[in-house]
């Protein structure tokens, strides 16, 4: 690890310098010794990134409480809740529905969604014969506005090398094994249209208000590695 | 360029392995890189951006977590546009004078700013070269810059499902070389076409492709 992180550093100050060819010798990692001669900062990206902060503060580039309000959006306002709650909205309301479908922004919008990586949305519906599945081979965009930032096996390589090329196989690893009559469609984001999939509604829910149905609904349903059943299993996010 | 992001089809990459309980941010110096990219994005275009990230040497790329590497690609855009020095940066001192052409971001602003994003369509008037129902052939064309085509589509057929409108053309604008704003075409893909008879006859998958890109199939 800490390999890595000396790596990154050389990587990042010899990249500024836009030498990226001999750099990527030493990322390789043959030569380790040699790569220590470049170590002019902490390894440890805390406090590197602490370091960063108080220069760009000091420079009057950034405000703390600006950072601070940013983080605090993305950790406890923007999340999958909001998709959740559009996806409720739409089972209960096939007009909503439509409009989801055909105007993906405006629709969202009337929930109060919308904004940064949700510029431009497209929904796709789950049926009992299609089901659809959203990655992103080139990088990890994500519906931030619906779904919040994206976890960590979203922007993993496996998950970005699999899925467009063996589907089931991913759809398997998360616990989902589709019959060969149903439709996979995968949606790979690389472009500016962000997707987010409208999971179908389990049956025995016929009863439930809508809130009580956004409380079904998870955010691996939303991007399509998972199916919503009417009982929260409480082990799916 | 034809580097290590450029994933999709590769095999072997291990299985996915989703975290139970996930948080948003691991650590929070996380949290701070996402902000302080956040808080400064306005200085350069989001496709300079992905572009300084693919720039990441292979090794590396795949070694780095998620926020080292946003961490790598703000460290070569702040010295890139002149805020920071590399000097300043290994010493943690701010020794030259501030030369950033914007404006701090104030927490005021930080609301408007998640609400709006920035969209990357354009309301200007461009050709569409194609329409929904036709048949396409993704170009085979291996750009050395930042590009949207995925390897795996080059030279495949697919049929325009939907015409999205005109977007700003990442290729070019990554590179400081204009918008270059053209149509977006989401495009159907048989797995078939893609992948062979292993994959599933009824499995597709669509890809959202600019017009510089496509040929007629």
């Amino acid at each position: 690890m800490t390999t890595t992180r000396r790596n990154l550093l050389t990587a990042a100050l010899t990249a500024a310098g836009a030498t990226v060819t001999p750099d990527f010798t030493h990322a390789q990692g043959r030569d380790h010794d040699h790569d220590h001669d470049h170590q002019v900062a902490p390894s440890d990206p805390a406090l590197r990134v602490k370091a960063l902060e108080s220069l760009l503060v000091a420079k009057g580039l950034v405000d703390r409480v600006a950072l601070d309000a940013l983080v605090d959006t993305y950790e406890h306002k923007v999340g999958p809740r909001n998709g959740a709650r559009v996806v409720a909205h739409a089972w209960a309301d096939r007009a909503y529905k439509q409009r989801l479908l055909t105007n993906a922004n405006k629709a969202i919008g009337e929930l109060g969604y919308g904004g940064a990586q949700g510029e431009h949305m497209v929904v796709v519906e789950n049926t009992a014969t299609v089901h659809n599945l959203v990655v992103c081979t080139l990088c990890s965009c994500y519906p931030w506005p619906v779904l919040g930032l994206p976890p960590v096996w979203y922007k993993s390589a496996a998950y970005r090398s699999q899925t467009v090329i063996d589907p089931r196989g991913v759809l398997r690893e998360f616990g989902l094994e589709l019959s060969d009559d149903v439709e996979v469609r995968v949606w790979d984001s690389t472009a500016e249209l962000r997707y987010l999939v409208l999971p179908e509604r389990p049956g025995g829910t016929e009863n439930m208000d809508e809130v009580q149905l956004a409380a079904l609904v998870t955010r691996d349903a939303m991007v399509g590695t998972a199916k919503v059943t009417a009982q929260r299993g409480g082990s799916r996010p | 360029m034809n580097g290590i992001h450029d994933m999709g089809g590769m095999q072997d990459m291990g299985p996915t392995r989703p975290e139970k309980d996930e948080p948003v941010f691991h650590e929070p110096w996380e949290g701070r890189v996402f902000a302080l990219d956040m808080a400064l994005g306005a200085d350069w275009s989001g496709n300079a951006e992905r572009y300084q990230i693919e720039l990441i040497p292979p090794a590396d790329y795949l070694r780095m977590s998620y926020y080292e590497k946003w961490l790598t690609s703000l460290l070569e855009l702040i010295v890139k546009t002149g805020m920071v020095t590399r000097t300043e940066i290994e010493s943690g001192k701010a020794t030259e004078s501030n030369t950033k052409a914007g404006h701090m971001l104030s927490v005021a602003e930080v609301a408007p700013l998640v609400a709006t994003g920035s969209p990357s369509t354009r309301n200007v008037p461009a050709v569409a070269h194609f329409q929904a129902g036709q048949r396409v052939r993704a170009s085979n064309v291996n750009p050395a810059g930042h590009t949207r085509l995925p390897r795996y589509t080059r030279g495949k057929l697919g049929v325009v499902e939907h015409d999205h409108g005109v977007f700003v053309f990442p290729d070019t604008d990554a590179h400081g070389l204009g918008e270059k704003p053209q149509h977006v075409y989401s495009v159907r893909f048989a797995a078939r076409e893609l992948w062979g008879k292993q994959a599933n006859r009824r499995d597709s998958v669509y890809v959202d492709i600019w017009d510089d890109h496509l040929e007629a199939g």
